[in-house]
């Protein structure tokens, strides 16, 4: 049989996500991708995976998973949430296991995530990825043109999800100790496109707002609720395109900031953009979190997502190998498969 | 020298404005201008989006500054003649029966025309195919005749079929895929616009074509969708669609 994970329960809306679709915006194909690719990136280094290779992000509650290789690797990073590893589909309890760590688990054993808390989205990579063909160039999934992912939907009870690999590489196990989720106090936006569609004054009590995110917050976009903003002409335009972390303000005054599944091309006055150095940490934001805003030059946005791709690219240098208490060093060598043969004395 | 504005959206993508209405001119400059950014091929450029009257240009800043790229564009800007670019001409098969045109009786009722007029007057025109947009594949076309201009439906369906050909303000439409929508729906195209499920195969319609309905009778666009289901029903440009199997 193909090595695979088993879907035991979806979780409330688990769809497989790489960096997005690019290139084919201007035939009205979304983007998708990952609401938080630094999350993104760090389950992929942890597994020995490309950096941008697709993985499951879950939202709300995470999957419960089975294996059905000889065994995998894998890897959670993003929200907090209990992970825990049961010895089979039928077991209440197992072992439990942190986040931003690789681990290994046996044939049969299940991968079980909690409800998350703290952030939006986490992601389980798995060594090797899954075996999934990429359509347009990219395994993201687009869940409204139904296209890309595991069948262009979010994963069901049953799915079987293809792995590349059949077992998992012979190395040990390794974690990142710290994580940069450049936490700030106010995310940065560049104003504009259509900043000049609002008074002066809407556009400072915009900046100068603080809001909320409200609870209808999806992968399309993360609706604010605070301080409505007022149009000076209206809130009809000619459809133009919607870049990642438009801030468009509808009819109703409430700023919505548009997301990965973000339409290509929308009809609402943008009033200002947040810039991409800061989009992933808006993006994790769950809901009810508050947030303002702050405007700031090209110039510092440039800068900004220099020094976010720098951090990027450190992060390889930060995993470390995962140090284990005395205690549980036997449970470390079976899973480094230090002492095969193990099992089956002590069974 | 053409009017514009560069807009910065963000600090990966730059709007260059020509106007803010939906206008054949405009739209002619977007295109223009996509074309020579293609030809152009500028290292740190991701991708372009043509809509009714701007070009979104996606980037990738630490490649290509915006320092660098807004001067670019400008340079573009100055040869830049709102010619005609060279689109394809489809004339594509619809049916106007009133079993798959759900809102003509109603769109005939508020334009004071009979259904007939109404069909007369949308199958008369070739329109421009300004955009792709909502939907993967899906064409924004027009101008339709002002007579038939109306706003949205007040209460928008939850879903629609694929294929709907519908109208709404300025612009006529084929939808590619079931979808919730807010436009009247006025007949049916049987010609598929885009399976992306079907990896390697492109949208049928592209900005800048030209295209022409010819209406067909319900027993005809039966047949025209039964082919279809079978991948035997093929449109190709200049000319009628044809059925791939004869």
């Amino acid at each position: 049989m193909k090595p695979s994970l088993h879907v035991v329960a979806p979780g409330l809306l688990t769809t497989i996500q790489d960096r997005g679709r690019f290139g084919y915006q201007h035939l009205g194909v979304p983007v998708s991708g990952a609401l938080d690719p630094v999350s993104l990136h760090a389950a992929n280094l942890l597994v020995g995976n490309p950096p941008d290779a697709g993985a499951l992000e879950a939202a709300c509650v995470g999957p419960t998973l089975a294996v059905e290789a000889d065994d995998v690797r894998i890897a959670v990073v993003g929200a907090n949430a209990a992970i825990d590893i049961l010895p089979g589909v039928a077991a209440e309890s197992g072992r439990s296991v942190a986040g931003l760590q690789s681990v290994q688990l046996r044939r049969g054993e299940v991968l079980r995530i909690g409800a998350l808390t703290g952030a939006n989205v986490l992601y389980v990579a798995v060594e090797g990825g899954f075996d999934i063909e990429p359509m347009l160039g990219s395994v993201a999934t687009d869940i409204r043109a139904g296209i890309g992912g595991w069948q262009g939907r979010a994963l069901a009870a049953g799915d079987r999800l293809p792995l590349r690999q059949a077992k998992s590489g012979q190395r040990g196990e390794v974690c990142l100790e710290s994580f940069f989720v450049s936490p700030r106090p106010r995310i940065r936006v560049i104003k504009g496109p259509q900043a000049d569609h609002f008074p002066d004054s809407e556009v400072a009590a915009f900046l100068g707002s603080e809001y909320t995110v409200g609870p209808s917050a999806d992968r399309m976009g993360m609706r604010l609720t605070g301080r409505k903003i007022a149009h000076s002409r209206g809130f009809d335009i000619a459809s133009d395109a919607i870049a990642p972390g438009s801030i468009q303000v509808p009819g109703n005054g409430q700023p919505i900031v548009l997301l990965a599944d973000r339409q290509t091309t929308g009809g609402y006055p943008k009033i200002a953009t947040v810039i991409s150095a800061d989009l992933p940490a808006l993006a994790r934001l769950p809901v009810g979190s508050k947030v303002s805003f702050e405007a700031v030059s090209i110039d510092a946005a440039e800068a900004a997502r220099r020094d976010y791709v720098a951090e990027l690219a450190a992060m390889t240098d930060k995993m470390v190998p995962l140090r284990r208490a005395g205690a549980d060093i036997t449970a470390h060598l079976q899973e480094c498969n230090l002492v095969s043969g193990f099992i089956d004395a002590a069974a | 020298m053409t009017d514009y504005r560069l807009l910065p959206a963000g600090d990966t993508a730059l709007t260059v404005e020509f106007g803010d209405r939906i206008d054949r001119q405009l739209s002619n400059l977007v295109l223009a201008l996509a074309r020579c950014l293609t030809e152009a091929s500028i290292a740190g450029v991701v991708e372009c989006v043509p809509t009714f009257r701007s070009l979104t240009v996606y980037y990738d800043p630490l490649l290509l500054p915006y320092s660098v790229l807004s001067p670019r564009i400008a340079r573009l800007m100055q040869g830049l003649h709102a010619t005609e670019v060279a689109g394809r001409r489809w004339r594509l098969p619809v049916c106007y029966d009133e079993s798959v045109a759900p809102d003509l009786g109603d769109v005939a009722a508020r334009t004071n025309l009979t259904p007939a007029q109404v069909i007369e007057r949308h199958s008369a025109p070739t329109y421009h195919v300004y955009m792709l947009g909502f939907l993967p594949g899906q064409p924004y076309m027009g101008d339709i005749a002002n007579e038939l201009a109306l706003p949205r439906r007040q209460s928008p369906r939850m879903k629609i079929p694929a294929g709907s050909l519908a109208i709404a303000m300025t612009m006529t439409c084929i939808f590619p895929s079931e979808t919730p929508c807010g436009w009247h729906l006025i007949g049916r195209c049987p010609v598929p616009l885009w399976d992306v499920r079907n990896d390697g195969s492109m949208p049928l319609l592209r900005p800048g074509d030209k295209v022409g309905f010819a209406p067909v009778s319900l027993g005809e666009f039966e047949g025209l969708v039964a082919k279809a289901a079978d991948g035997q029903l093929v449109a190709t440009p200049c000319d009628d669609v044809r059925d791939a199997a004869a």
